[in-house]
C-alpha cells in the first residue's frame, strides 16, 4: 500500500500554520522570562531568605515538579473558576507555563547558588556586603553561569511541552495542527510538518540561548 | 589605647572548647604574627574579630567597637576590618579592578570616579596595575593573593587579618604576596597575620604570639622569642619548622 503526501493541501492554511508558530514562540519567550524571574526569587528565598519561607517554596517546587503539567494546567483553566479566578485559554497557558517553569528553575538555580563557594561569601560579608548586595553582586551572576547549561536545557523541555496547552484550545502551533488536520484530514502531512517546525524551533532556541550565553557570560 | 582589645575570649563548638580565655592586645601599627600547631585556634580567633564567627565569652573590641555587641552594625565594623584568606576567594566573574571596586561601590557608595582611582591606587600598591582588567582565571595564585589584597585595601581599612596567605601558594610564588605584606607593614598599617613563615614573623613581625591549645602559650617581641623560647612548647614548634 502507498500513500500519496499531499502538501499542497497544507496551503491555504499557512496562515493558522504561522499564527500558531508565533503564539508557540511568544508563549516560550513570556514564560521563559517570568519562569526564570520566578525562579530566581524561589532560589534566593530558599538560600538567602527567611526561613519561615523556606517550606512554603520547597512545597510549590515538589507539588508542581511532581504532577503532570496537563492536569497543572486543566487545575489553573478549569479548577480555578470554581475558586472565582476565570482566565481566558491564553491566560491560562501562560500562567501555566510560567508556573511551572518557575518551579523547575527554582531548583536548578538553587543548586548553582549552592555551589558558590562559602569562601566567596565569607569574603564577601568581610568587605561588609549586606546578604541582598552579597546575592545580588556575587552570588547570583556566578550561580547563574554555572546552571546556564541546565537552565537552556530546561527552557527547551517547556517549550515542547507547551503543544500540551492546546488542549485547552490556546492557540499554539499543535492546536494549529489539530484545526487543519481536522479540517482536511491530512494528518500525516500536517503533524510531520509541524513535528518539523517543533525541530527547528527547538535547534533555533538552542542556537539563541547559546548566542546570549555567550554575551552575557563572555568568559564561560 | 590599643586598636585591637581581646580580652579572655573563649569559644566552643559543640562541646569543643576551642578558644580557652585568649587576650591580645593590638596597638596601631603593630605588626602581630600568630603562629601554632594545626587545630590550635588561630582562624577560629582571627574570624571572631570581624564577626565571621561569635565567642561565647569575653570581650573583642576594634577602634572602640565591640564586636559582641554590635548585631546590626557588624557591617560598620567590617567597614574597619580587612580580611585576606588562604584561598584568596577573588570573585570568579569579576575582573582584578572590579574585584577591588565592588566593596567600595556598593558598600561606601563611592562615585565611579573614585572607585576608578581605588583600584588604580591599590593595585600599584600590590604591583599589579598591569592586570586590572584579567580575571582571577588569567592570574598566577601570587597575582591572585595580591588583588584579594588590594580588595581589602581598597575600603581603607585600620587593620587587616591575614589568615595564612601564603599556604596556597607554590613556593616560589611565596615571596612576591610577602613582599606586599612587608610594604604595608612598614607603611604604618596595622595587621594581625596568622602565618607559618617563621622567618617574615620573626623579621617582619612587632609581637610574636605562640597559640597552643587554644590559649596564648607565649608572647612578646618576636626576635628575642624565636632566639630563646620560653617553654619547651615554643621551642619544640619552632625545631619543627625546620
Ligand atoms: N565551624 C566549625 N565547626 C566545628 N569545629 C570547628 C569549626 N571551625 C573550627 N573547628 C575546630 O576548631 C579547632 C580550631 O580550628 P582553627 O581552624 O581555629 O585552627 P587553626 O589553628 O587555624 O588550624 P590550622 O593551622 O590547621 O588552620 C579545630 O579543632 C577545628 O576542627
Ligand atoms: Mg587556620
Amino acid at each position: 500500500m502507498t500513500y500519496k503526501l499531499q502538501f499542497a493541501e497544507l496551503l491555504p492554511y499557512w496562515d493558522v500554520l504561522l499564527h500558531g508558530l508565533i503564539f508557540t514562540i511568544v508563549l516560550t519567550i513570556v514564560s521563559t522570562i517570568g519562569g526564570i524571574a520566578v525562579g530566581t526569587a524561589g532560589a534566593a528565598a530558599r538560600t538567602f531568605g527567611p526561613k519561615w519561607l523556606d517550606p512554603i517554596v520547597a512545597a510549590y517546587v515538589e507539588i508542581i515538579r511532581n504532577t503532570p503539567f496537563i492536569v497543572q494546567l486543566f487545575f489553573i483553566f478549569f479548577g480555578l473558576p470554581a475558586a472565582g479566578v476565570k482566565l481566558s485559554e491564553t491566560a491560562a497557558a501562560f500562567l501555566a507555563m510560567v508556573v511551572n517553569l518557575g518551579a523547575y528553575s527554582t531548583e536548578i538555580i538553587r543548586a548553582g547558588i549552592e555551589a558558590v563557594p562559602k569562601g566567596h561569601l565569607e569574603a564577601a560579608e568581610s568587605l561588609a556586603m549586606t546578604r541582598m548586595q552579597i546575592l545580588r553582586h556575587v552570588v547570583l551572576k556566578q550561580a547563574f553561569q554555572k546552571i546556564y547549561p541546565a537552565l537552556a536545557s530546561q527552557i527547551i523541555i517547556v517549550m515542547l511541552g507547551s503543544a500540551v496547552v492546546s488542549q485547552i484550545s490556546a492557540e499554539d502551533l499543535t492546536y494549529a495542527a489539530n484545526y487543519i488536520q481536522s479540517r482536511n484530514f491530512r494528518a500525516f502531512e500536517v503533524y510531520l510538518v509541524v513535528a518539523l517546525l517543533y525541530l527547528l524551533l527547538a535547534i533555533a532556541a538552542r542556537a539563541v540561548l547559546r548566542g546570549i550565553g555567550r554575551v552575557i557570560f563572555p568568559k564561560a | 589605647m590599643s586598636l585591637v582589645s581581646i580580652k579572655d575570649v573563649r569559644k566552643s563548638f559543640g562541646s569543643v572548647e576551642v578558644l580557652k580565655g585568649v587576650s591580645i592586645e593590638v596597638g596601631r601599627g603593630d605588626v602581630v604574627a600568630i603562629i601554632g600547631k594545626s587545630g590550635s585556634g588561630k582562624s577560629t580567633l582571627l574570624r571572631c574579630i570581624n564577626g565571621l564567627e561569635t565567642y561565647d565569652a569575653g570581650c573583642i573590641s576594634v577602634d572602640g567597637i565591640d564586636v559582641g555587641k554590635t548585631r546590626g552594625n557588624l557591617r560598620d565594623l567590617r567597614r574597619n576590618v580587612g580580611m585576606v584568606f588562604q584561598q584568596f576567594n577573588l570573585f570568579p566573574h569579576l575582573t582584578a579592578a572590579e574585584n577591588v571596586m565592588l566593596a567600595p561601590k556598593v558598600v561606601n557608595r563611592e562615585s565611579a570616579h573614585i572607585t576608578k582611582a581605588l583600584a588604580k591606587e591599590t593595585l600599584a600598591k600590590v604591583g599589579l596595575s598591569d592586570k586590572a582588567d584579567s580575571y582571577p582565571s588569567q592570574l598566577s595564585g601570587g597575582q591572585q593573593q595580591r588583588v584579594a589584597i588590594a580588595r581589602a585595601l581598597a575600603m581603607r581599612p585600620n587593620v587587616l587579618l591575614c589568615d595564612e596567605i601564603t599556604s596556597a601558594l607554590d613556593p616560589e610564588l611565596v615571596s612576591e604576596v610577602l613582599r606586599v605584606v612587608e610594604r604595608l607593614a612598614s607603611d604604618g598599617m596595622t595587621l594581625i597575620l596568622v602565618t607559618h613563615e617563621m622567618r617574615f614573623a620573626r623579621d617582619v613581625g612587632t609581637k610574636l604570639v605562640f597559640m597552643h591549645q587554644g590559649k596564648v602559650h607565649e608572647e612578646g617581641p618576636p626576635k628575642p622569642l624565636f632566639a630563646s623560647p620560653g617553654t619547651p612548647e615554643l621551642a619544640q614548634f619552632i625545631g619543627m619548622q625546620h
